[in-house]
């Protein structure tokens, strides 16, 4: 129940928006994220609802972090 | 994002928790079966130093789902009610057989995705009365509670079984024998409850406690902050998904649809502030009130005879360690609730392989 799927925001219609995955477009519930939500975003699915918005500079900061901790290369 | 599975980080970071261990056992445990999945599929623990324990806890919604809300959905179905739930509890045996039962006698038993498309049915069909088995955490309980809010039509109601999860980790830490060095908090469970739902464990009880995400760098990040940490602490390692203060805009809204209550947890038995309750201003999809069903817990015939998973949902055992495991017990034809859903620590070890022998 907590297998959660990365999808990207297509159109957003009132509490649900289109959003895709791999391809795959579907109607997913944004009642639980609207009010910070714009089309692009990617969002984490659960279960047809969306539960949080994907921050693309906290996930790169992260890799920086690592790199730094195993003093890996810049690279990649 | 394909950095979170780079073979070289993974290479480094394995290095560098060897490095850091040293000679010392550390005891970690995680919550999640996702994260479980994760350790499993991606071998952590074959190429991790055997000092080193990860240990799957209370982290299958399915497998701690209680026995007799499971007896309460079947006595339902088979009053002539429509159950809708999630696929995989319909496998799941109780001392009052499965739903997959109650579906082979005549039953109406159907599997959904989506609470959503729980709704969509129930507004179709106006004719039958049907009852979402709403199991979960709290990534199911939010969605829940935004479903309750959007107002389902009057033929629809709920049998909750929905569950907090950090309370389980503070049951177990509550056994003086339970020794734990690092937890990896749940990523999802977190986007919703935020870090902050995890700071007691560091400051109460002074284990590191890392929220992470799913790939084997988040994971193998983890270990290793927890492997670093000079004293207590926590930290948030999924900060791309996950935030401090959670997912407030869920949080409020759950809090307007539910109470919270002691809940049953099949193989712990009860574990105080863990349960969420509809609350009596939305009586009228409470399928307890509104079909008078209410059964108690047996903690006799809680756990299948012979089945281990009292002690596998509690990290005190290994799925190997359990004589029925893979034999009498399969995918297929589960007998405990472990190996009932992808979830579930026995299912993920049967399909992903016997760890032991992937250890050097």
């Amino acid at each position: 129940m907590c297998l959660g799927v990365p999808m990207k925001v297509i159109e957003i219609r009132g509490n649900n928006a289109i959003a895709e995955s791999f391809g795959v477009r579907t109607e997913i519930s944004i009642y639980l994220v609207k009010d910070e939500l714009k089309v692009g975003d990617w969002v984490m699915v659960h279960t047809g609802y969306a539960i949080g918005v994907l921050e693309k500079e906290d996930a790169l900061e992260t890799l920086k972090l690592i790199r730094e901790m195993v003093g890996h290369g810049g690279e990649n | 994002m394909e950095g979170f599975r780079d073979k070289r980080i993974i290479a480094e970071l394995k290095k560098e928790i060897e490095a850091e261990l040293g000679h010392r056992r550390l005891r970690i445990m995680h919550v999640c079966g996702s994260h479980e999945h994760t350790i499993t599929y991606w071998a952590l623990r074959g190429i991790l130093p055997e000092e080193l324990e990860l240990i799957a806890g209370p982290g299958c919604p399915v497998c701690v789902s209680a026995s007799h809300e499971v007896g309460e959905a079947i006595e339902l179905a088979r009053e002539g009610l429509t159950i809708l739930t999630f696929g995989d509890m319909m496998m799941n045996r109780t001392r009052f057989g499965s739903l997959m039962d109650a579906k082979s006698d005549g039953a109406d038993v159907r599997i959904i995705y989506s609470p959503r498309d729980a709704i969509k049915i129930a507004k179709e069909e106006k004719k039958r009365e049907f009852v979402f088995f709403s199991i979960g955490f709290e990534t199911t309980t939010a969605p829940i509670a935004s479903m309750i809010l959007e107002e389902p039509p009057a033929n629809f109601s709920i049998l909750t079984s929905n569950k907090r999860t950090s309370p389980a980790v503070d049951h177990l830490l509550q056994d003086e024998d339970f020794d734990l060095d690092g937890i990896i908090a749940p990523g999802h469970v977190s986007t919703i409850v935020g870090a902050k739902d995890w700071e007691r464990f560091p400051k109460k009880y002074g284990i590191t406690t890392v929220v992470a995400g799913f790939e084997p760098v988040d994971v193998l990040l983890a270990i290793l902050i927890i492997t670093k940490a000079k004293k207590p602490c926590l930290y948030n390692e999924y900060r791309r998904l996950v935030k401090y203060e959670g997912n407030t805009r869920a949080l409020a809204l759950m809090d307007e649809v539910f109470e919270v209550d002691t809940a049953w947890w099949r193989g712990m038995g009860w574990v105080p502030e863990s349960g969420y309750y509809l609350k009596e201003k939305f009586k009228k999809y409470n399928a307890r009130e509104k079909y008078g069903v209410s059964m108690k817990p047996d903690p006799e015939e809680d756990i299948p005879k012979g089945c281990s998973c009292h002690l596998i949902v509690t990290g005190r055992a290994y799925p190997t360690d359990c004589p029925l495991f893979g034999n009498r017990c399969t995918p297929e034809n589960p007998y405990g609730p472990c190996m009932v859903s992808v979830e579930g620590t026995c299912q993920i070890w049967y399909r992903f392989g016997n760890i032991k022998k992937l250890r050097r």
